[in-house]
């Protein structure tokens, strides 16, 4: 895993005199203070963190948290007043005219909020824009254009107007011209926010599979709690310009830093989100077939419970047994094998909760929680299940 | 205590006179280049216009009405055309409109930069702004006194005086145009490298088209109503017939001539503004 772009201590000031508040900033006076008192705005506050390669990273906040001025530091449409951006290596902050165009040009794309498209062009027109500005020949634009608009559901659509479009279909376009110059990095301000909420899950699925596909490095913002756990891979969570908690999804709902983002997370539905991993437990008990029945007697005794789960030599499960049956058997001297019951249902750690729920509400016996080649690794009771429902 | 103290004089007009006597002693032979090669266009133009067949005309201006507006107004075009030769007018009209046309070129040529410029440098708009307000509100005849010092009388200061009266709405329109361009697309230009120059001819103006082709119907217009002020300082034309007539007090001659102007006027205007509709951007 690589490193993509490294922000290290970015402070972004609007304002007449940005340098000046700095230091009342690094003194801790709050952004309010320093709006009432000079007439600057804080949009970022000390920001470090980093987006590995191919990772969707989210930024997340309510509005006026900052998440624009931080997606626009990166491709510098607002300079930053203070701190470093490295992609692959180079302080970004330090181009000169050149070396930022050919940035915008070649490593870096954007897609708005309110899509941005050049109303005087048609569809195709607007794809072939970045490659235009580049200086691309007419023909190998055109190819590319026709390619990307492909790539995003739009063939058929090449010679029409963004106006005869619908919103859903001219953020298609916003992603098409994104992409169209290839670029390593996607930055994606809130570009689904304007849509219909259907569409909108249209176009999250799309975003899934053209980046499962494509294997770029998203910088994605959005209010949306739940579309931001849909779709990154990792989140952070901004308020006032300062980052307040970085993370895996299920981390930030598990875990909320303060509550702010327990509050931000509340109406998650957290079945989507949280995995089997996130809610299974270490059985205290567990048989080994080699055990023999008085042992697995004793387990359940001793941990109280009236069932315990079998598994072999390679930890790979084999069954599992109740009390009553393994005391019925030590009496008839049957062996362990012989009672193994095996009408329990077994799960991935990867699944979400929700598909659990059936299963986990209708059966007697913990779910087993086992990987690829069947090796136990955990249990679900059904009481975590029902409990991540609240 | 009524009458205004003698004793508070300012003597203004000295100085201008001193300036304008100062630019005519050292760059009096620059004036005399740009008047000459203003000259040498404007009888070009009129010398071509009135070469060319009437009905040759007529039948221009009847497909552009039919193409740009409808078939009727077309036909309603060249009928006016035609009662404007059935006055006697035909190459009176010819020279009113030579001295239009090349006003207006020089000011697209000179207003659309300008317009351009002022929108990246707020601090000239400053001081733009009003000086554009001025020009638009002065009296016509004032542009007449520095047209007459400068170029003396003839056709050249008629069309200095109607290129400076028709400017600002043109420089006026240029800017406000570029100026409302959607933000976000102005960022998405950025935010794909386009340089400077590339952002200016790709998005900004032709986004700002309508409006700038809005303008150049409105320096038409302005410049036709300053041609007959114009022809004061000695400008052959309709507005020349007009000021005849008003001198004779000529009545059945100030009608025909008027209304020749009126006329001209109604056809410019249609025709330019249906040219600067077909450039608007539908929104949805
Ligand atoms: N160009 C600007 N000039 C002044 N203040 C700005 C500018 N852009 C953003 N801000 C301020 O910076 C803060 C963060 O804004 P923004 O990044 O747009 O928030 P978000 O995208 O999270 O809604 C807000 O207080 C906003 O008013
Ligand atoms: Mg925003």
């Amino acid at each position: 895993m690589t490193v993509k772009i490294q922000v290290e201590n970015l402070t972004k000031i609007f304002g007449r005199n940005p340098k000046t508040v700095l230091t009342r900033l690094k003194n801790g006076d709050s952004k309010d203070a320093i709006f009432k008192e000079t007439g600057h705005t804080v949009g970022l506050n000390n920001v470090s963190f980093e987006v590995n390669t191919g990772e969707t990273f989210v930024i997340m906040g309510l509005s006026g948290s900052g998440k624009s001025t931080l997606a626009r530091c990166l491709n510098l449409l607002n300079t930053p007043t203070e701190g470093k951006i490295h992609v692959d290596g180079s302080n970004i902050v330090e181009y000169n005219k050149n070396e930022l165009r050919e940035f915008r040009q070649k490593k870096v794309g954007m897609v708005f909020q309110h899509f941005g498209l050049f109303t005087h062009r048609t569809v195709i027109g607007n794809v072939e824009y970045g490659l235009e500005v580049r200086g691309v020949s007419t023909q190998e634009r055109s190819e590319i254009a026709k390619k990307t608009l492909d790539t995003v559901g739009l063939e058929g659509w090449e010679y029409r107007y963004p106006r005869e479009l619908s919103g859903g279909m001219r953020q298609r376009v916003g992603l098409a011209r994104a992409l169209a110059n290839d670029p390593d990095i996607l930055l994606m301000d809130e570009p689904f926010s304007a849509l219909d909420p259907l569409i909108r899950r249209d176009m999250q699925l799309e975003l899934l599979d053209i980046q499962a596909k494509l294997k770029k490095t998203i910088v994605f913002i959005t209010h949306d709690v739940n579309e931001a756990f849909k779709l990154g891979d990792r989140v952070a969570v901004m308020k006032d310009g300062v980052i307040e908690q970085i993370g895996v999804p299920e981390e930030i709902l598990a875990q909320p830093a303060n509550d702010y983002i327990a509050d931000f997370v509340q109406d998650v539905d957290k079945t989507k989100i949280l995995q089997a991993k996130n809610i299974m437990v270490k059985p205290n008990a567990l048989v080994s077939l080699k055990d023999g029945l008085k042992v697995a007697v004793k387990e359940m005794q001793t941990n109280g419970i009236s069932s315990v789960f079998v598994v072999d030599s390679e930890r790979k499960l084999q069954g599992l047994v109740t009390i009553d049956d393994t005391i019925a058997a030590i009496k008839e001297g049957k062996t362990l094998k012989e009672i193994l019951i095996k009408e329990y249902e077994t799960t991935s750690a990867g699944t979400c909760i929700q598909e659990l729920i059936p299963i986990a509400t209708y059966k007697k016996y913990p779910i087993a929680v086992v990987d690829e080649e069947n090796k136990f690794m955990g249990i679900i009771m059904r009481v975590s299940v029902l409990a991540a429902l609240i | 205590m009524t009458n205004f103290p003698a004793a508070i004089s300012f003597k203004i007009g000295i100085y201008v006179e001193y300036f304008v006597k100062w630019l005519m002693k050292y760059y009096g032979n620059v004036f005399d280049a740009i008047g000459a090669s203003i000259l040498w266009f404007l009888l070009n133009i009129e010398k071509f216009l009135i070469w060319l067949p009437w009905w040759i005309f007529v039948l221009v201006i009847f497909i552009m009405g039919w193409r740009i507006k409808k078939f009727m107004a077309g036909l309603l075009y060249a009928a006016l055309l035609i009662l404007i030769g059935g006055f006697g007018y035909w190459e009176l009209m010819m020279s009113t409109l030579a001295v239009v046309l090349i006003s207006v070129v020089i000011s697209v040529v000179i207003g659309i930069p300008l317009g351009i410029f002022i929108t990246y440098n707020a601090k000239i708009e400053v001081f733009m702004k009003p000086t554009l307000d001025a020009m638009q509100t002065m009296p016509s005849f004032v542009y007449l006194i520095p047209a007459l010092l400068l170029f003396g009388l003839g056709k050249v200061p008629a069309v200095f005086a109607t290129t400076i009266y028709s400017l600002p709405p043109m420089i006026r329109l240029t800017e406000l145009g570029v100026r409302n361009v959607p933000k976000e697309m102005v960022e998405a230009a950025h935010a794909f490298g386009s340089s400077k120059w590339q952002t200016l001819v790709k998005v900004q103006l032709p986004q700002a088209l309508p409006t700038i082709m809005t303008g150049i119907n409105q320096t038409t217009m302005m410049a036709l109503a300053m041609v007959v002020i114009s022809s004061m300082i000695g400008a052959k034309g309709l507005g020349m017939e007009v000021l005849i007539a008003i001198s004779r007090i000529d009545i059945a001659r100030g009608f025909e001539s008027g209304l020749s102007i009126v006329i001209l006027a109604i056809i410019i205007d249609r025709l330019s503004q249906g040219i600067a509709n077909r450039y608007k951007i539908p929104e949805k």
